[in-house]
């Protein structure tokens, strides 16, 4: 698939929601930009936070209620009042990650070294760590930085921002 | 199939240049094929991963970035940095392998 068009370079991939898939999301687009030869950064916001949130990043969780493209085993609907039964959303999210290490898709633990080991650098949000109140140790041990907005613009520059 | 001269010899290609034929690759080849990836010499540690390529290959793993880094060959920060700009791909290339489909 050659391209005459201009190669990426440099991009810088926002997350900023801590759903398992938004995560995962955004942990494939970083890595997979290094993986071509590309400099990435991922900077983590608001709820995003918790995916470098120690206690949290291999906890995180899928949502089963409000989400349409839900499905069951083969393909029903997966119907929202089922979702909202207590221990469901585990259940749900146990078998994601399950599936997902199948195609040998890391936890987000791992694949967050697997992003530091590459090259790519991993960024927590000043405004969102303040607001959570969470301390540096609480946080992933290989963290390149807590940035406010105006160091994150200055991370990027030259590059493309991703908003996922 | 489309062919190419590489090395003196002609050998099968896809589309996007890997070859088809691990039975045509030769250290020779594996030498060419890195200098057009920019990989100037090839060391004891760049044909440790060619060779832990070949064989998954043989035994029919689809690779990955994270299995070449449990391989025990090499890690994956060290990995990037033999292969560097692209380890996965450049890698299967000069290991006369198809191209990575993994996205990890």
């Amino acid at each position: 698939m050659a391209n005459t068009e201009e190669k990426i370079k440099k991009v810088s991939i926002i997350c900023a929601k801590g759903a398992l898939e938004d995560v995962y999301a955004s942990l494939v687009l970083t890595n997979g930009a290094r993986m071509e030869g590309i400099e990435a950064n991922i900077f983590f916001t608001f709820f995003g936070l918790s995916a470098i949130r120690k206690n949290k990043m291999d906890k995180l969780h899928t949502s089963t209620v409000g989400n349409p493209a839900m499905e069951m085993p083969g393909g029903i609907p997966f119907p929202t009042l089922l979702g909202s039964l207590p221990g469901v959303e585990a259940g749900v999210s146990a078998m994601m990650k399950k599936e997902m290490e199948k195609l040998d898709i890391p936890p987000v633990s791992e694949f967050l070294e697997m992003i530091t080991a590459s090259g790519g650098k991993v960024y927590a949000c000043k405004l969102a760590v303040d607001m959570f109140k969470v301390k540096r140790e609480d946080l992933y041990d290989d963290l390149d930085g807590i940035l406010t907005v105006g160091d994150f613009y200055e991370i990027a520059a030259g590059g493309q921002i991703i908003f996922t | 199939m489309t062919q190419r001269e590489i090395a003196g010899v002609t050998i099968d290609v896809d589309d996007n240049g890997y070859m088809t034929d691990l039975e045509q690759w030769t250290k020779d080849i594996a030498a060419a094929f890195a200098k057009e990836v920019e990989i100037d010499a090839l060391t004891d540690k760049h044909w440790g991963v060619i060779e832990y390529l070949q064989k998954r290959h043989k035994e029919g793993v689809a690779l990955s970035i994270r299995k070449v880094g449990k391989s025990g060959v090499v890690d994956i920060k060290e990995f990037y940095r033999l292969f560097s700009g692209g380890p996965l791909k450049k890698s299967s290339l000069i290991a006369g392998i198809p191209k990575p489909v993994s996205c990890v």
